[in-house]
C-alpha cells in the first residue's frame, strides 16, 4: 500500500534528521532525570504531609512526569516544522502524490518513538531510585506517553503549520502550557490544593489522566479514574490526529 | 526547435487567486488564460510580485484557485490532483532540503515517495547530479552546499522522477554565468531528448530570451504579451542609436539634427549623450553621420541596440523589469 510506503518514507528520513542531532536527543533525555534527582527528593519529603494521597512518593510522581514528557514532548514538535517549511521542504512533499496523512502521521511517529525511549530511561532511572510497580503498570505508562505525545505533536503541527511563524507560535504554546501544567497535580497532587483550585482543576482533562496513571501505578486497575483517563487519552489523540489531518491537506488551500 | 506542433499540456482557463492579507483582498492573480504544447518550453516572465509564483503553484496543486479551471497533464486541476502530481515535476522558488540532511538522502526520499525504488532512485539521482556538475556531494549536508549547489540540487529532486513536464520557478537564481549556461543546456537537453515540457519563471531577460521557445509576459496578475522572442522584439518599434559627444551643447545641437531624420522618435539628451530610435539603426546610422558632417559635428561614440524583451516590458507596461 502506498499509504505505508509514504508513511515509512517519512518516518525514516525524520528518524534520520533527530538522530543527527545528539544534542537534542540529549536534551531531551536529560530534563526528565533532572526532575527525578532534584525535584523527587523534596517530593519525599512532601510525601510525609497530610493530605498527600496513598502510595509511596515514587508512585505519584513518576506518572506526572510521564505525562508531562508526552504533554511537553510533543508540544514543541510545531517549531520543527515551522523549519521545515521555511526552507521548502513542506511543499516539496505536498506537490508529490505521497499520502497527505502520510506527510504528518510519518513525523508524529518519530516523534513518539522518540519518546518512548526517553520514557523508559527516565522509568529506569525511577527504578534506581526506588521506584516499585508492575510491569502492566510500567507498560500502561509508555502507551500513555505515546498516546499523549501522539496527540500534541498532530495538534503542534498543526499549529505551527497555521501560524507559520516561531515568534507567532511562541506565546501559544506558551499560553497553553502553564495552565496545564499547573492545574494537572503533575508535580504535586491536587489533593494538596485548596478547595477552589481542586474544582478549577477538575476541568482540565490531564489532570484526570494523571491521576488514572497513579491508580495503576498503585496497582488499582478496576478504579473508574483509570476508565476516565483513559476516554480522556483516546478522545485526544482521535482529536489531535483529526485537526492535524485538517491542517496538512488545508496547507493547499 | 519544437514550437506549438505538441498536444496541450497545460490549458487554463480564467485562473484567478486572491489572496486575504489582514482581511484585504490581494488579487495576485487575475484570471489568466494559458495553453502550452508538449515539448514546448515556455518561458513566464514578469517583474517581482506579478504574480508568477501563484500561477505556479495553482497549476501544481500546491494552491487552489479561487476561479477558474486548468487541466494539467490531463488531470483535472480540482477534480484529480493526486493525477496532476504523479505527472510533474516542480521546483519551488523556496528550495526545497533540509540543511542537516544529506543530498543522497534527500534525492532518494524525494523519489521514494513517487514509488521509485531505492537503487533506482540512487542511480538516477547520481547521474542528474553528474549532470548539473555536483558529483561530488551526495554524501554532504544540503546545509554545506553553496547557494548555486543547493538550487541545482532543487533541481535534481524535481527531475529525479522523470515527470512529463516540469514548473521550474527560478531556476537558475543564485548561479554563476558557468552554472547558467550549463542548466540552459541541461534544460534544453531535456526537452531534446525525453521530450519534456519546460514552463520557468524569470525575470532574467536573457534567460528568457535564450531558452523560452515562447514567451508570456505578466504583470500586476495579467498577461501583456506572448510570442516567440523574435516576435515580441518586433513588436517594439525599432533600435536604439546612442551618441556621445564632448559636451552638452553639442548634444543639444545633434538632437535636433537627429530628430529631423525620417523615422526617427524625439531624441532625449542627458549630459553629453544623445539617444532616439529608429526603424531600423544599421540603414539610419549613415545618414545620421553624414546629416551630423555638414553641420561640423562630430560624435566620438556611437551605440546600435537591437530592442530587448526589456524593451518589450516597457512598451506593455510603462514600466522597466530592472526597477
Ligand atoms: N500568502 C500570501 N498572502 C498574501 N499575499 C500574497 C501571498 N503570496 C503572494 N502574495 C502576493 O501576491 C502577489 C503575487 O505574488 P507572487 O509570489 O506570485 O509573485 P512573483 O511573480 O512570483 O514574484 P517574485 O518575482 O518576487 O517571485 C504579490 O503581490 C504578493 O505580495
Ligand atoms: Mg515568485
Amino acid at each position: 500500500m502506498t499509504f505505508f510506503n509514504d508513511l515509512w518514507v517519512v518516518f525514516t528520513r525524520a528518524m534520520r534528521l533527530s538522530l543527527r542531532q545528539p544534542l537534542w536527543v540529549a536534551i531531551g533525555l536529560l530534563q526528565p532525570i533532572l526532575y527525578l534527582t532534584l525535584f523527587g527528593p523534596i517530593l519525599e519529603q512532601v510525601a510525609q504531609t497530610p493530605g498527600f494521597p496513598p502510595g509511596d512518593s515514587w508512585q505519584i510522581f513518576v506518572p506526572g512526569l510521564l505525562v508531562q514528557l508526552g504533554i511537553f514532548g510533543g508540544l514543541f514538535v510545531g517549531f520543527g516544522i515551522i523549519a521545515e517549511w521555511r526552507t521548502g521542504v513542506i511543499d516539496r512533499m505536498l506537490v508529490t502524490p505521497a499520502s497527505r496523512t502520510a506527510l504528518i502521521a510519518g513525523r508524529v511517529l518519530r516523534d513518539v518513538i522518540v519518546l518512548v525511549v526517553q520514557a523508559m530511561i527516565l522509568v529506569g532511572a525511577a527504578w534506581f531510585l526506588g521506584l516499585r510497580v508492575s510491569i502492566w503498570a510500567l507498560l500502561a505508562g509508555l502507551v500513555m506517553v505515546a498516546l499523549l505525545g501522539a496527540a500534541f505533536a498532530f495538534i503542534s503541527y498543526a499549529a505551527g503549520l497555521a501560524i507559520k511563524s516561531e515568534d507567532g507560535f511562541a506565546p501559544v504554546v506558551n499560553f497553553f502550557a502553564l495552565p496545564v501544567l499547573l492545574l494537572s497535580g503533575i508535580l504535586l497532587p491536587m489533593t494538596l490544593a485548596p478547595r477552589w483550585l481542586q474544582i478549577v482543576s477538575d476541568f482540565n482533562p490531564f489532570k484526570h489522566i494523571v491521576e488514572a496513571l497513579r491508580a495503576i501505578f498503585r496497582g488499582d486497575f478496576g478504579s473508574p479514574e483509570v476508565l476516565l483517563g483513559s476516554v480522556l487519552a483516546v478522545l485526544l489523540i482521535i482529536i489531535g490526529a483529526w485537526v492535524g489531518n485538517r491542517v496538512f491537506a488545508a496547507q493547499t488551500k | 526547435m519544437t514550437t506549438g506542433n505538441g498536444a496541450p499540456i497545460i490549458v487554463a482557463k480564467g485562473l484567478k487567486r486572491t489572496y486575504k492579507s489582514r482581511g484585504k483582498p490581494v488579487e495576485a492573480v487575475r484570471g489568466i488564460d494559458l495553453t502550452v504544447r508538449e515539448g514546448e518550453i515556455v518561458g513566464f516572465l514578469g517583474p517581482n510580485g506579478a504574480g508568477k509564483t501563484t500561477t505556479l503553484k495553482m497549476l501544481c496543486t500546491l494552491l487552489e484557485p479561487t476561479g477558474g479551471d486548468a487541466e494539467v497533464v490531463g488531470c483535472d486541476l480540482r477534480a484529480d490532483p493526486v493525477g496532476v502530481r504523479r505527472r510533474i515535476g516542480y521546483v519551488s522558488q523556496a528550495g526545497s532540503t533540509a540543511s542537516n540532511a544529506l543530498a543522497g538522502e534527500e534525492i532518494v526520499s524525494h523519489a521514494r515517495l513517487y514509488g521509485i525504488g531505492k537503487a533506482e532512485a540512487e542511480r538516477r539521482g547520481r547521474a542528474l547530479l553528474d549532470a548539473l556538475d555536483l558529483a561530488d556531494v551526495w554524501d554532504r549536508k544540503c546545509g554545506s552546499l553553496s547557494g548555486g549547489q543547493r538550487r541545482r540540487l532543487d533541481i535534481v529532486m524535481g527531475l529525479i522522477h522523470e515527470p512529463r513536464l516540469v514548473f521550474l520557478d527560478e531556476p537558475s537564481t543564485g548561479l554563476d554565468p558557468q552554472s547558467r549556461a550549463n542548466l540552459w543546456d541541461h534544460i534544453r537537453g531535456l526537452r531534446d531528448r525525453m521530450g519534456t515540457t519546460i514552463f520557468l519563471t524569470t525575470h532574467y531577460m536573457d534567460e528568457a530570451d535564450a531558452l523560452s521557445d515562447r514567451i508570456l509576459v505578466i504583470d500586476h496578475g495579467a498577461i501583456v504579451a506572448e510570442g516567440t522572442p523574435a516576435a515580441l522584439k518586433a513588436g517594439v518599434s525599432g533600435d536604439t542609436i546612442t551618441l556621445s559627444f564632448a559636451d552638452h551643447e553639442t548634444a543639444e545641437r545633434a538632437a535636433d539634427i537627429a530628430g529631423s531624420l525620417d523615422g526617427a522618435d524625439t531624441p532625449e539628451v542627458e549630459d553629453a549623450v544623445l539617444r532616439f530610435r529608429v526603424p531600423n539603426g544599421g540603414t539610419a546610422l549613415p545618414q545620421v553621420f553624414s546629416a551630423l558632417g555638414q553641420a561640423g559635428l562630430t560624435p566620438i561614440g556611437v551605440e546600435v541596440k537591437r530592442p530587448t524583451l526589456d524593451d518589450v516590458f516597457l512598451t506593455m507596461t510603462g514600466r522597466s523589469l530592472r526597477d
